[in-house]
């Protein structure tokens, strides 16, 4: 056999293997930085109402990375991210491309979608303040910035600085405030912590009931999840939650989101996941599941959610606070924060 | 006919070693191209130093846990006679069964001042506060170093062993007749002749070390790694993140050069079989009981306590966490590895017999240099893996859509291809390393024999070299086996769509903290790198 007639067979052989792992069923694929058991359901209940399958694939780091290098010939057709940095930096780097949706539209506030409706957030949530029931009781006038200030000095627990919900909080704070005022709020920060930035949001609540510290910065949606887990109902019990700056700028709102990826490859699909995911039933479920807050306005938050109140959200611009995002690593670094 | 074999012996390991740094150049090649970013300057402004005395601090303390660890241990079995000898010389090696990130899970779980022996300690002393008393933290460097050392130092147990056994007997018992004490002999005959074996492992612990991220990570200890992942994937400055890796490689490469370098006239061949059973040095008394102590203790911290923690977890949530889902990673994870073990090993031979049949510094710097992979941090092998196989996959794409063909999609970087590669380069480092220490301690002499008897190079290999290494050979193919079990990130990363292995199944729990979900599937991890390890030094015994 000639070698010409050799490559031809082996490039139809190629070829057709090829086709049949793209044009299969009806399905999206999604990467995801959530983690799977938080969007499962609404998944579920996608797949069950269209038929369309819905493939995830997930990692807490580099899928971005993942979807820059493999281009135009990438399956993915969504990017899931738990903060706006990286929906940000997703859209930046031309990976997204434009939604125009007419049920989008009316679903996503408008401060919740990017400028050219390249992303969109589907919940939100509060970057709140838990104190001890036992030794501090509720504190509903609680500042961000009171945590840097004295009065507060060996009671505060977080996690680490570089989380993205971290960053974004640093971030937005520089961005009301600037630079070098947001520096001096960092470094009084970390010396009042009572230990050394470490776990995750859930182990700053456990600290605060086995008497570490007083206060923790924690996300809200966790407080419902740990009032629904046996083990640790009896940490949720101990702190109260509180939405800090309601007299100033407002509490630190951050989103979950997502956006269309440049080449997707079931576009169509991929356009129907995303109006179901900020439709009535998935936003519904969003709320009762994962006591976020829903971004579609007539969809109420959980009865639980709603009993922790009503709160001032700081209503400055994502986008302002996206564009701190990278002030904010830095200056992490320049207090060493986590060190 | 010679020819064709001498050209084909030189160019596969240069082939695979290429295949396998791939990776590292291409990230060095795409961090080459853009860099006004100012964050190299901003890191060293800030947090490099600190990073930077982190990690020499980390390598410092677990390299060093790790030999005081291992080296009693494997010179007991090795070398004395005890109750539970036999049962010691395999049950030492199992802790490598267990990923490093789920021992860590394990003692933060348990030492944490919210966690059971705090919690009971406070209750029994009635402390109120954590002014009341002092426990040691847990989530510091030194915290860290001994986990990491705890489950790690059996890949040192492991070559210092079979170096000892290796080692002729009748030397340390010459040095006895001299005069020496047990000790000294063992001080001044048996270290010296084990240093390759110790060198190897060493090196392969500080690898490891220097490539954790979820562990450290979990201690909150900031290393190099860190600012890797910062600046590359939070500030998007992968020509910072290679500045970066690039200093982390120098001072590996370094590290071994001196070792090598101060043992380059060093040669040490066995010359027959293993210590003879009454040569063993029988231990009575107090020894006895301090050898058992010892031995035993350290079982409990690396491997019963973890083990235990994670069975009444396990039990405790059986019916949600066994289902169809685990069967089918575990099959996914078994033939993985297997394959990944079975491609990994002949990477090593061919590396290693290029530098056996021809020695020379470019076979030495095929060894060298495809065992580079081990020490970068898997997200940064996995990306950089990505770059040349997304290349290709484009480049074959307009190639078949020139030819008229159909796009061909991500055959290569969208495949379990990607994955297998990915492994290679983190993994061949640990197959390179124990098929090397076991080859240089078969004497040339016995392949000059074989040549001069007739017997050409493959045939010397098949009929005496291979035959004599035997035992190196499982024992690579096993190691990496079991770390291709408990890989984590390059698999979170690479894998396709719908296929989870055992260990990222585990990671939805981890990275959630909810370690009681994590038990059964990590149960699963280890006792699959449990049973090929038996079954395979069962057979060994029996041999010997």
């Amino acid at each position: 056999m000639s070698i010409k007639k050799n490559l031809t067979v082996l490039l139809a052989g190629a070829s057709a293997l090829a086709s049949s792992m793209v044009y299969s069923a009806q399905e999206v694929n999604v990467y995801s930085y959530r983690q799977p058991f938080l969007i499962e359901p609404m998944m579920k209940e996608f797949t069950a109402e269209t038929g369309i399958k819905v493939n995830i694939l997930f990692a807490k780091k580099g899928l971005i990375e993942r979807i820059k290098r493999e281009g135009k010939l990438s399956t993915a057709d969504l990017m899931l991210t738990s903060d706006f940095s990286r929906l940000t930096m997703f859209t930046e780097d031309g990976l997204a491309q434009p939604v125009n949706s007419d049920v989008l539209s009316k679903n996503i506030p408008a401060q919740y979608q990017g400028a050219e409706k390249q992303w969109f957030a589907l919940t939100t949530r509060a970057r709140s303040i838990y104190s001890s029931v036992e030794r501090v009781g509720p504190a509903p006038n609680v500042t961000y910035q009171d945590l840097a200030s004295p009065a507060f000095k060996g009671k505060v627990c977080m996690r680490s600085g570089k989380h993205p919900y971290n960053v974004s909080l640093l971030a937005s704070i520089i961005a009301h405030e600037g630079e070098a005022k947001a520096k001096t709020w960092l470094e009084g920060l970390k010396a009042n912590l009572a230990r050394k930035p470490q776990g995750n949001d859930r182990a700053q609540v456990k600290a605060v009931k086995e008497g570490l510290c007083d206060y923790a910065l924690t996300n809200s949606y966790y407080l419902g999840k740990m009032l629904n887990d046996p083990k640790q109902v009896s940490w949720a019990e101990a702190v109260h939650i509180n939405f800090p700056n309601q007299a100033t700028t407002g509490t630190h709102v951050n989103v979950s989101g997502v956006a269309l990826t440049k080449y997707s490859p079931n576009k169509e699909n991929a356009i129907k996941l995303m109006e179901f995911l900020s439709d009535d039933v998935a936003q519904k479920m969003y709320a009762e599941i994962n006591y976020e807050y829903p971004v579609k306005e007539n969809v109420q938050a959980s009865k639980l959610v709603a009993s922790w109140g009503k709160f001032k959200a700081d209503d400055i611009k994502l986008s302002d606070v996206a564009a701190q995002h990278k002030a904010a690593i830095k200056l992490m670094d320049e207090v060493k924060f986590d060190l | 006919m010679i020819s064709k074999f001498f050209n084909l012996y030189k160019l596969l390991p240069w082939a695979v070693t290429c295949i396998l740094l791939s990776p590292v150049i291409a990230i060095f090649l795409s961090a080459s191209i853009n860099d006004e970013s100012g964050n190299f300057q901003h890191l060293i402004d800030t947090v490099l130093f600190s990073y930077i005395s982190n990690t020499l601090l980390l390598i410092l303390c677990v390299t060093l846990i790790s030999l005081l660890i291992a080296m009693p241990c494997a010179w007991l079995v090795a070398c004395c006679e005890f109750p539970s000898r036999k049962i010691l010389q395999w049950v030492l090696m199992l802790p490598l069964a267990i990923p490093p990130y789920i021992i860590a899970i394990v003692y933060t779980d348990l030492l944490d001042f919210a966690g059971p022996v705090q919690r009971a300690l406070r209750a029994v002393f009635n402390w109120q506060s954590v002014n009341d008393y002092y426990f040691p933290d847990i989530r510091t460097l030194i915290g860290a170093s001994v986990i990491l050392a705890l489950a790690l130092y059996p890949y040192l147990y492991l070559l210092l062993r079979s170096a000892f056994l290796t080692q002729s007997g009748v030397l340390f018992q010459a040095a006895r007749t001299l005069g020496l004490s047990p000790f000294k002999a063992f001080w001044r005959v048996s270290i010296p002749l084990s240093r390759s074996a110790m060198a190897v492992g060493i090196s392969l612990i500080a690898m490891e070390t220097l490539g954790d991220f979820a562990t450290v990570n979990y201690f909150a200890v900031s290393t190099l790694t860190t600012a890797v992942y910062d600046t590359w994937l939070e500030l998007g400055s992968l020509s910072t993140a290679a500045k970066v890796s690039s200093l982390m490689l120098l001072a590996l490469v370094i590290l071994i050069s001196l070792e090598s370098y101060s043992r380059r006239k060093q040669q040490v061949y066995q010359r027959n079989g293993s210590v003879q059973t009454e040569l063993r040095f029988l231990l009575t008394g107090w020894k006895k009981w301090a050898a058992l102590s010892f031995t035993w203790g350290l079982l409990s911290l690396a491997l019963f306590i973890p083990l235990l923690t994670l069975l009444y977890y396990a039990g405790h949530y059986f019916k949600e966490s066994l289902n169809d889902d685990l069967m089918s990673y575990t099959l996914n994870s078994l033939w993985l590895a297997f394959l990944v073990a079975f491609l990994a090993l002949l990477v090593a031979l061919i590396v290693n017999f290029y530098q056996r049949l021809s020695p020379s510094f470019a076979a030495k710097s095929t060894i060298r240099l495809s065992s580079l992979g081990y020490a970068v941090p898997g997200t940064v092998v996995a990306i950089g893996v990505l770059i040349p196989l997304t290349n290709i996959d484009l480049w074959l794409n307009d190639l078949f859509v020139a030819q008229g063909f159909s796009s061909l999609g991500l055959v290569l970087s969208g495949s379990l291809f990607i994955l297998v590669l990915g492994y290679l380069v983190r993994f061949s480092a640990i197959a390179v390393g124990s098929v090397n220490s076991s080859l240089v301690q078969v004497s040339p002499s016995l392949d000059l024999a074989s040549r001069t008897l007739g017997k050409n190079a493959a045939r010397t290999i098949w009929y005496v070299n291979l035959p004599l290494i035997k035992k190196g050979l499982l024992t690579a193919f096993i190691l990496v086996f079991i770390e291709a079990m408990k890989e984590l990130p390059a698999a979170l990363l690479l894998r396709p769509f719908n296929f989870e292995t055992l260990a990222t199944y585990v990671y939805q729990f981890v990275s959630d903290e909810t370690i009681e979900y994590a038990a059964l599937p990590a149960l699963m991890i280890i006792a699959l790198g449990l049973i090929p390890f038996i079954v395979v030094n069962r057979l060994l015994e029996k041999k010997v």
